[in-house]
């Protein structure tokens, strides 16, 4: 079957964001809120659990594969999994599942970014600022850390923007966001509806992919970026 | 410390082996999976999302492989700045998007799923070729040149199999991706695996719905595992010698 198409799709898309302006800026809202809650409690566990596995290889290897595992499982399949579970304390649907489901899914980029740049810092730098008489907290606060930042940041971004794409998928367990526009539009058969939901979504990924890059930029402690500029 | 950590780990593994046991026989996807009308259904679904992948990763491949191999020769070089960042933008799209699009403008059925997934898995694909290809050290090409090889004999002895492991990855990234995808294109009307996923979800059929979800899990569990595989049998020995 092929859709009707209509002369002028495009204009027709513009008006019908301005006509339900309110409706895009709420679900706009979701998508955000969605997608800002797990990446906050995503980097709340996985930038320490990054960190405490530099200390040991096995443990490391572990964690990082388990995440690897979690990473192949397809969105809409752990979504399905995870509804039985949840169902069990009433919150099989909603933006619980999607929560939870965001919050694993970014687990991979951020511990794995974080513990590569953590042990990439190299030794003649340790031993400097161990040679300053700092502890083991201190080194990590003031040198570890600073050095590795602008790579935890790239791990955080590539996790927003995996982020996005699955919440939009999350609109099929009844979490909101922008997805429900692709969702209603591809049930009702409305080319408008499902260009807006699409185009906002990728408009939005977009978008915080350029602001990550930018807050990347602005992380990276100025010694670093005046050293890769005498290296070029 | 790490046999105690190896042993804590078996010891999560068999209860979480032992959990799903329990959970599946709950659940009555036990019954579903042997259910003599049930089956064939699901063998047909599996055929339908395999046809899918297969058909889009194989078209995929050939144009990613060869748009990579075509922007690293001297005379297209220039363009791939500008080819690089087209390609990272169009993966910043998330794929549910790329489906909703393609069927705005192609319509429903297996055709336009197709259109779509390849459109998503070339570009994995095409940048790790790219990336690959360009890492290779200048001064193991002059080796080569230096030994009287064509430009096309460098391409094949030398560029691809030291650039394979990276090629690789893409592939691995974009295999996993597609059958992830594959599992939503039963929304535009393309079946497969999410099948029973979605109409599990509607009708809130737990056991439905984790027939479906589980042998997608398994299906792209065990593409990282074919990955794997290749590696061993593509990648030269040396390289995997050096690299481990």
């Amino acid at each position: 079957m092929k859709l009707k198409k209509r002369k002028g799709i495009e204009m027709e898309t513009v008006n019908f964001i301005i006509k339900n302006f309110n409706d895009v800026l709420f679900l706009t809202w979701e998508h955000i809120y969605m997608v800002g809650i797990s990446l906050a409690f995503a980097t709340l566990i996985g930038v320490p659990l990054g960190i405490i596995i530099t200390k040991n290889e096995l443990l490391a290897k572990k964690i990082i594969n388990s995440a690897n595992i979690m990473m192949t499982i397809p969105s809409i399949a752990l979504f399905g999994l995870m509804m039985p579970v949840l169902a069990i304390i009433g919150q099989g649907l909603g933006k619980v599942p999607a929560i939870i489901a965001l919050i694993l899914y970014s687990q991979l980029p951020i511990i794995r970014n974080t513990y590569v740049a953590i042990k990439n810092v190299s030794p003649s730098i340790r031993n400097a600022g161990k040679g300053m008489g700092m502890n083991r907290w201190e080194l990590l606060k003031e040198v570890e850390i600073p050095i590795a930042v602008p790579v935890i940041v790239a791990g955080l971004r590539t996790a927003a923007v995996m982020n996005i794409g699955i919440a939009a998928i999350a609109a099929y367990v009844g979490a909101g966001g922008l997805g429900v526009y692709i969702q209603n539009g591809i049930d009702r058969v409305y080319p408008e509806m499902i260009l807006a939901g699409a185009l906002l979504v990728s408009i939005f990924a977009i978008l915080v992919d350029a602001g990550m890059a930018l807050v990347e930029k602005v992380l990276t402690p100025t010694g670093i970026l005046i050293q890769k500029r005498l290296s070029q | 410390m790490n046999k105690i950590l190896r042993q804590i780990y078996s010891v999560i593994l068999a209860l979480l082996l032992i959990a799903a046991g329990v959970a599946l026989q709950k659940t009555g996807t036990i019954s579903i999976f042997s259910d003599p009308y049930a089956y064939p259904e699901l063998i047909r679904l599996l055929w339908q999302h395999l046809y899918l992948v297969g058909v889009s990763m194989a078209i995929a491949t050939i144009i990613g492989l060869t748009v990579g191999i075509v922007l690293t020769r001297p005379k297209f070089r220039a363009y791939t700045g500008i080819v690089m960042y087209v390609v990272s933008l169009g993966q910043t799209i998330p794929s549910l998007a790329v489906l909703a699009l393609v069927m705005t403008f192609l319509g429903i059925g297996a055709k336009s799923a197709i259109f779509a997934l390849t459109i998503y898995s070339l570009l994995p694909i095409a940048r790790n070729t790219l990336a690959g290809i360009n890492a290779v050290p200048a001064s193991i090409i002059d080796a080569a040149k230096g030994m009287g090889m064509t430009s096309m004999g460098i391409l094949w002895q030398v560029e691809i199999p030291m650039a394979m492991t990276v090629i690789l990855t893409g592939f691995r990234v974009a295999l996993v991706i597609n059958v992830g995808t594959t599992a939503l294109a039963y929304l535009i009307g393309a079946g497969g695996m999410g099948d029973w996923i979605f109409t599990g979800i509607n009708m809130m059929m737990t056991d439905m719905l984790i027939a479906g979800a589980l042998p997608v899990t398994l299906l792209a569990l065990l593409a990282d595992f074919l990955i794997e595989v290749l590696r061993v049998l593509l990648v030269s020995k040396g390289l995997r010698i050096s690299e481990e």
